[in-house]
């Protein structure tokens, strides 16, 4: 089936938008509400990502996807930046204390951990990050 | 988000509401600099009307845990519930704060 596609300046302020648009469409699914949180959440996580790094040197845009495909939700978050697979980097050590701890790097766990499957492919020129969410069962 | 600071007797209750996010969390760190910048050393934050928090929101509260670490200052949370309870577990952040069940215990704690 196909997602309903939105695209948005790579600006971390558009993130209210983005999350309006998810939050629709999950709701038109019928993602109940504990599935939608992790949605939302992964969603801010890959979206501010892409601001931060994606353009260096540049704008850019970030083009979110979301809908039905079988009995999962998916969320397909891309962009136009270099090659780069969020999924390559390291897992936190969520065990430090509070000076040890390094500000960041969270961001992609609450990736992992919040989707019931995740990939990464380079598809025409994009990164694009899928996140797929099972229907209660 | 909405961010209130109001003066207890012994610490500043900090009580938030809605979203701390990438977006508002800049704000957050800003505000509670501020507190710090005036003299404040002892928190609760209060997290009832919190209803979201990503990693930008964590690192947040993480700024401020360290910035209260070099000035001898304390920090307790209160009413952490529902997904940002989650959040914070699934961060290993429940570990790394003291945590209470109401700003009430949260002040008797410090005191």
């Amino acid at each position: 089936m196909k997602l309903d596609v939105t695209r948005y300046p790579a600006m971390v302020e558009r993130l209210a938008d983005a999350n309006a648009f998810v939050e629709a469409c999950a709701g038109r699914f019928g993602l109940d509400e504990g599935k939608q949180f992790g949605a939302l959440l992964a969603l801010e996580e890959a979206f501010v990502n892409i601001c931060r790094y994606a353009y260096p040197d540049s704008s850019g845009e970030v083009e979110v996807a979301c809908g039905r495909e079988g009995g999962s939700f998916v969320l397909e978050i891309a962009d136009w930046g270099s090659p780069f697979d969020v999924l390559s980097l390291p897992e936190p050590d969520i065990t430090l204390d509070i000076i040890e701890r390094p500000i960041g790097g969270l961001g992609i766990h609450f990736i992992r951990v919040m989707t019931d499957c995740v990939s990464y492919r380079r598809e025409d020129g994009r990164n694009v990050l899928r996140m797929e969410f099972a229907a209660a069962a | 988000m909405d961010f209130q600071a109001r003066k207890e007797a012994n610490a500043t209750v900090i009580t938030l509401a809605g979203r701390l996010d990438a977006v508002t969390a800049p704000e957050y760190e800003r505000r509670v600099q501020e507190l710090v910048n005036g003299g404040d050393s002892r928190f609760v934050v209060d997290f009832d009307g919190l209803s979201y928090i990503s990693s930008a929101g964590l690192r947040g509260l993480l700024v401020m845990a360290k910035l209260l670490k070099t000035k001898g200052g304390q920090v307790r949370f209160a009413n952490v519930k529902g997904a940002v309870k989650e959040v914070f577990a699934i961060s290993g952040f429940n570990a790394l704060f003291g945590m209470d069940e109401s700003v009430a215990a949260a002040l008797e704690t410090l005191s």
